[in-house]
This record gives structure tokens, sequence and C-alpha cells, in this order.
């Protein structure tokens, strides 16, 4: 067993954090960066690239950088600290994870340049108004039309979209609303015929859009993978952008919880630091627990997220989301009860990542679903 | 013993009922239940409904606009104005500054302010905290220093909730820079048209513009503007928080909250059904419930005893009301964003041509902004560890 990060990805980690605390030094940039009209700026998602981060976890046969798990889960959590808008969750990890897993030699060699080099920029489309968490919960429809399909259907909060050159889309080409069978993932050019992009700003400072599709025609070149069993391929794709989320999460959670325990130090009332308060070191002591623990979950993830065995995975990504979320409550809420009035202002930082933390709770399974979903696979542990 | 209303406060509760229901602007309640802000309007339009009806001011002393309720038809009165989600009396105004007017303030004081502002003609503001004095509001700094028949006032308060609304404001002032901290306070009324005062907003974390700060800058009070003793504001001013932290369980809100929820979720597909078809999510709404009903019947045996009570001294029970109150507050907006799930991510200021609300669902943007503001309720009104040293001292001994 081996905790420690090679040299390389010690590098990487360097890297990451030195740029993107250059990019975000302090709210008031990262209010700027988000008025840009996409939410981000684009000489952003070009320095990404530069980094190589766009790359990281394709193949080096595909011009990428060979990284895995591990690499995502520090970018991940860079970007949480310094709560980064740069669409990486929607791009790289969730198209980017659709691509490599299921995309053939003539798609790869199509799309991925043009991803890695960051001038393609994806997004996956998968909510739908019935859905909730639920990815077998399909009604959009692909109807077969010549060798190609026609798309109809409503999405719903697809991430980025409006930044996005090409939308995975998830798809029923046959069966019932929630039959895990005939589910396909399509690829979508966001410029085509019939598709349209409502979008807006999200709760934390990102955006996403209404996405509907009416009569959208694609071709054969445009199924990933098998267009009547792609619900396999949509779970992976999914636990990886929870993988992604949990090291998100322990960044951003860190950094509140510096915040928190640096302000209780500065604070004073009664004539003391309320630090120095027992009722509340207690507080910031819990909050620390419950960072470590799902930070140990964001390892977990990490670890499991390539798993071959597909239930012990999808179980292992399910506890992480439990996990992740209890602690970005805790740790959320906390902090914004222990900096008092500060804590509810939108001038101060800790409050963005209270909203993020917030919002991660409700991206790909809040924690009533997930909870149900590992009791109902019998737990972690054998009986 | 009897936990039951009696026929007349069943009468009372029924004629409170229906008022509500019948007078006051349905869009007025439709934004307060939603969640949504209300404009200046809104709340001067509502207040003077209820005042008309001599509703307003219940409280206060008769001849001033109250109404000799008991505490339990008071607690009734309040619970069924949140219960139809109406604008509670703006809270500044009648549960702080005329019930400190009516009790310590002068004849001419009372003449001058009281009737406007039950009927809000004049909108009051708090002007307590500043930035150096939160949870140890006596530490405070902003100075009066008397100067002819003015004082000249110096310093800078915050947190003022809705004071760009306001025109006036009660402050508490430092007269007495010598004297122990609580000794040298007074209580002041301010004009907010005075020259040098200067208002800057402060947004809360969902982005809306709630509270304030407001500088001082050789501002000169008449000295007629006073109330009470010079130096004595600081009883005042326990007195006033005494008031604010009765009711502040805001039972009859979480109750409108959650029967919400339960509309929400019949309408909320999940699986093969809706969010109600959920057992583990109604359990979660029964568990919020049940705490609710117990806390209900707590604050009952509150308003019993204070019936009884001859004394102004606040009840160190309300600060267990207020513990529990405001976490159920909190707990009845979590529910909500859970409700919304996949769709709380959508922020309300959706851009122009996305006519169709996410998922179709006009309410789930506004769900996060509102659990995030539900923060507050645990913070102000003296936050929960405090409440919680008040009662570990007051009532415990420790
Ligand atoms: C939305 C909002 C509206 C408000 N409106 C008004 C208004 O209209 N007028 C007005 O005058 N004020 C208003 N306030 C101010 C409010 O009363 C203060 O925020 C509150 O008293 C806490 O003070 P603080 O924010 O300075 O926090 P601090 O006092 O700095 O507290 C920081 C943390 O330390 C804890 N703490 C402090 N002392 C102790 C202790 N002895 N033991 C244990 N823990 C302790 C607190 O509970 C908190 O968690 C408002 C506040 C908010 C958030």
């Amino acid at each position: 067993m081996d905790f420690d990060f090679s040299e390389e990805q010690g590098l990487l980690r360097d890297s990451v954090t030195r740029a993107l605390a250059d990019a975000y030094p302090s709210l008031e940039r990262r209010q700027a960066r988000i008025a840009a009209s996409l939410g981000f700026p684009e000489e952003g998602w070009r320095s990404l690239a530069e980094l190589g981060l766009l790359g990281l976890p394709f193949a080096e046969d595909d011009g990428g950088f060979g990284g895995g798990p591990v690499e995502t889960m520090i970018v991940m959590e860079a970007i949480g600290r310094t709560l980064a808008v740069e669409p990486y969750l929607a791009s790289a990890v969730l198209g980017g994870t659709a691509l490599r897993l299921g995309a053939d030699a003539t798609q790869r060699a199509r799309f991925l340049p043009g991803v890695i080099d960051g001038s393609l920029r994806l997004t996956l489309a998968q909510t739908e108004r019935q859905s909730r968490y639920d990815l077998h919960d399909v009604a959009t429809t692909a109807r077969r039309d010549g060798d190609g399909y026609l798309l109809d259907g409503q999405k719903c909060v697809v991430l980025n979209a409006d930044a996005a050159g090409l939308l995975v889309v998830s798809a029923r080409s046959a069966g019932e609303r929630r039959d895990p069978h005939g589910i396909g993932l399509f690829l979508v050019p966001a410029d085509a015929a019939g598709l349209s992009i409502q979008p807006y700003p999200t709760q934390d400072g990102g955006r996403a859009a209404e996405v509907s599709l009416s009569g959208v025609r694609i071709g054969a070149d445009a199924v990933l993978g098998d267009p009547q069993n792609g619900l396999p391929l949509l779970a992976r794709t999914v636990e990886h952008g929870i993988a992604a989320l949990a090291a998100e999460a322990v960044g951003s959670m860190e950094a509140l919880h510096a915040l928190t325990v640096e302000y209780l130090k500065t604070r004073k009332q009664f004539g003391v630091p309320v630090g120095s308060f027992q009722a509340l070191q207690h507080r910031a002591v819990d909050m620390m627990i419950a960072l470590e623990q799902a930070r140990s979950m964001a390892l977990y993830a990490a670890m499991m997220v390539e798993a071959p065995d597909a239930a012990e995975r999808a179980a292992a990504l399910a506890a992480v989301k439990v996990q992740v979320n209890k602690a970005c409550r805790l740790v959320g809420q906390e902090a914004v009860q222990l900096h008092g009035g500060i804590g509810m202002t939108l001038e101060y930082i800790g409050a963005h990542h209270f909203k993020r933390l917030a919002m991660i709770e409700y991206q790909f399974g809040d924690t009533p679903h997930h909870l149900r979903r590992v009791a109902e696979d019998g737990g972690l542990i054998a009986a | 013993m009897d936990l039951r209303f009696t026929p007349e406060e069943v009468a009372f509760r029924d004629a409170v009922r229906s008022f509500c229901r019948s007078e006051i602007p349905a869009e007025i309640r439709r934004k307060v239940s939603e969640g949504r802000g209300l404009t200046k309007d809104d709340i001067v339009a509502s207040q003077r409904i209820l005042n008309a009806k001599g509703w307003a001011v219940p409280h206060w002393p008769r001849a001033w606009g109250g109404q000799d309720w008991t505490p339990i038809q008071r607690y009734i009165y309040t619970e069924e104005l949140l219960q139809a989600a109406v604008p509670l009396p703006q809270q500044f105004n009648c549960y702080m500054f005329g019930p400190v007017l009516a009790t310590f303030g002068s004849e001419v004081q009372k003449e001058r302010f009281l009737r406007r502002a039950a009927n809000l003609d004049d909108w009051w503001c708090q002007g307590f905290s500043e930035p150096g004095a939160g949870s140890d509001l006596a530490s405070l700094k902003t100075r009066a220093v008397r100067d002819g028949d003015h004082y000249v006032v110096d310093g800078q308060k915050t947190w003022t909730t809705l004071g760009q609304h306001a025109d006036w404001i009660f402050c508490l002032v430092r007269t007495d820079p010598e004297a122990k901290k609580q000794r040298g306070i007074s209580f002041l009324l301010i004009d907010m048209t005075s020259p040098g005062i200067t208002v800057r907003p402060i947004l809360t974390l969902e982005g809306r513009h709630e509270v304030n700060e407001v500088f001082f800058d050789s501002v000169r009070v008449p000295v007629e503007n006073l109330v009470g003793e010079e130096n004595r504001g600081w009883d005042y001013a326990k007195f006033l928080l005494a008031n604010e932290r009765t009711g502040i369980a805001r039972i009859g809100l979480t109750k409108e909250r959650i029967t919400r929820i339960k509309r929400l979720a019949k309408e909320m597909p999940a699986g093969d059904g809706t969010m109600w078809d959920d057992p583990a999510f109604r359990t979660r709404v029964a568990e919020v419930e049940i705490e609710l009903k117990a806390l209900e019947i707590t604050q009952m045996r509150v308003a019993a005893r204070q019936g009884r009570a001859d004394s102004v001294q606040p009840d160190p029970a309300s600060s267990l009301l207020k513990i529990r109150g405001s976490q159920l507050q909190q707990a009845a907006t979590e529910l909500l964003v859970e409700l919304a799930g996949p769709f709380a991510l959508a922020a309300p200021e959706r851009g122009a041509g996305a006519n169709d609300p996410p998922g179709g669902f006009d309410w789930v943007d506004a769900a996060a902004p509102s659990y995030f503001n539900n923060r507050k309720v645990s913070i102000y009104g003296g936050s929960n560890e405090i409440q919680h040293n008040v009662i570990a001292k007051g009532v415990l001994g420790l």
C-alpha cells in the first residue's frame, strides 16, 4: 500500500496548484472570470490545454499524456481549492471519459486532437425532467433513420452546454422509459439542426443549460459504442464524474476549513479570539474529521473507478458520494455558522465554497439516492 | 390540563385564518411561500391591511393600537399569519422599536412615532451590530458626543437589515466611554436623511440586497431623540432582544414550508411515481414534522407561562425555542433543495430567451437561494451558540 504521489504526480500537483492560484488570486478575479460570456475566459481554457491538463486522461497513442484517476483527482482538488469555473468536469472528465471509453478508432482520430488541444469542448447531456439521478431513466428517443438516427427529447441542467462543441447525449433506441436496455450514447455537434440550448448561470458560479432536441439527425458515425447497450458506458462516465466531484469537494472543503480555522484565530469577541471557546474548537475539529473522511473516500474513488468488476465499482462510487455529500453539508454549514454574519455575504470567498459544496451534493446523486444503492446492494461488508 | 384550544381560541384562529387568506393579496403570499424577495411596497401594503384591522401591533399597549390578547391568542395570530404566508408585520417597527418606545419613551415621542410605526408610515431599522461588536454587542464603539441640543454621532453599524428602505434607525451608541461597557450605552433615534449618513449595501450569499453597512460621519441628532435616560440604553436593548426572541421559533413558517414541500413532492416525478411515493423521502419529512410538533407544544407551554408571569424578564426557554426553531426552519429548506434535486443547480437570473424553467419546474431555482439565505436564522438575533450559553448559564447554572 502506498498513498504517496509519484514524482510526476507531485510535479503535476505543483504546477496545477500554482497555475490556478495565479488565475484565481481573489474573489474579485473569480467574479471577473465568471463574467465572460461563456462563464469562464477562453484564455483560461487555453492555459489548461497548455499545461497539458486537457490531454491528461487520454492514452499517449491518442495524443494524450496517459494519466489516470489519480491525475484527475489532483487537478480536481486544485479546481475545488480555487473554485475555478473552467468546464473541466463537463468537458475533460465527463465528455472525455465517454470518448475515452466509448469511441472507436475513427471517432478518436476525429475528435480527440481537438479535445486535447482545447479547440473542442464536450459535455454530457443526460438528466431529464423525470429521471432525477437514475441513469437508466431515459425518455429521449433515438429513432433509426437510414443508417443514422433522429433524436428527440429534452435534457436538463446540462453542464456548460453553451461552451461545448460536441454533446454526448443519452437517448433510447429501444425499450420502455426505465428499461436498462435500449439506451445509447450519441455525439451531437452543438450546431446540429434541431438542437437548441438555453443556458443559464448555476447557483455556484458555473453554467448549465436546458437542451432540447427536435428531430436532430445524426449519422452512424455519431454513435458512441453500442446504441442498444450504452448504459454501462454512461454509468462508467458518471462514476468518473463522481470521483472527480469527490476530489473537487475535498479541495474546496480543505480551503474552507482553513479559512474557518484562520477566522477563529483572528476574530475577537468578548476580548478573546472566538477560537478560544471550546464549543467552537470542537466544531472545527468535527469539520476536520469530516474532511479527512472525505479525503479518504476521494482516494478510494480514484482507486476503484477503474476496477474491472462493475458491481463492486458501482457500490464503491455510491459509497464515496454518500460520504462526500455528508461532509460537504457539514463542513459548508459549519463554516458559515462559525464565521457569523461574514459567512453570509457574497463578498466573502467562504460563502462561495459553501454554495459550491452545497451543489456538489446534488450532482450525480444526492445522499439518499446513493445510500439506497449501497443498501440495496447489501452494503460494503460481506454478510 | 388540556392541550386543546378552547372554543373561543378556535373561533379566534378561524377568524385570523380566513382574514389572512381573503384580505392579503395572493401575489404577496405566493412570493413569501416561494421564498422570493418582497418589495418594500409588498411589505407596506400587507402591513397596512393588517393595521386597518387593528392587527399590525396586537402586542402593543392598548392605547397605541394593541389588543389585550392572551399570549395564546398572540401565538395563534402569529402562527396563522406564517401558515398563510402573510409577511409578519415589519419586525423592527412592530417587535423592537414599538415595544421599547411604548415602555421607555416619552409621551411626546410616543405621539410622534408610534402610530406611524404601526402603519409603516415610517420604516425603522435596527442599528445595533458593528464590525467589531456582534455577539459581544456591548463592546460597540459608535460614539455620540453631546454638543448643545444635539448629539454628534460618529461610527459604523453593520448588518442593518433593509436599511435601504429605512426612514429611521434606532441605534445603540456609546455616550460614556469611561463607564464599564454596558453602562455607557444610550438608545438613540436617528433620521436616515440626516447629513453624514451613508448606506452601503451588503449582498447576502444568495445575491440579494437584504443587509447594509451604515456609516455615521458627524451626524447631528437632536437630544429629544434620546429614548429614556442617557447611559441606560443597554437595559432597553435587553428588553428589545427578549421581545425579538419570543416567537422566533416560527413554527407556522416551517409548517407552511412542509405543507408546500408535500404539495410539490406530489408533482415531482421520481422513478415510476413521484417523490411523495418514496417512503424514504416521506420519512425524512415526517422526522421534521415530529420535531416540529414537539416544539409547537413547547412553544405553547412557554406562551401559557408568559400569561401568568408579570415580569418583563425574558423566559430562558425562549433560547430553546430559538435554537430548535431555527434548526427546523433550516431543515425544511434542506428538504426543499433535496426535492428540487438535480434542478436545484439552476440559478434564478436565467438568461433572456430561456423561457422554460429548468425541467419545467417553476419553483426549483428558488430552492437553493432559500436554503442559503436561511443559514442566517442560526446567526442573527443572538447566534445559536450564544443561546446555548444563555441556557447553560441561566438555566443550568454552569
Ligand atoms: C442576515 C443578517 C441580518 C442581520 N440583521 C441585523 C440588523 O438588522 N441589525 C443588527 O444590529 N444586526 C443584525 N445582524 C447581526 C447579527 O445580530 C450578528 O451577526 C450576530 O450577533 C453575530 O455576530 P457576528 O456576525 O459578529 O459574529 P461573531 O460574534 O463574530 O461570531 C462568530 C462565531 O463565534 C460564535 N461565538 C461568539 N461568541 C461566542 C461565545 N461566547 N461562545 C461560543 N461561541 C461564540 C458565534 O456564535 C459565531 O459562530 C444580522 C445578521 C445577519 C447575518
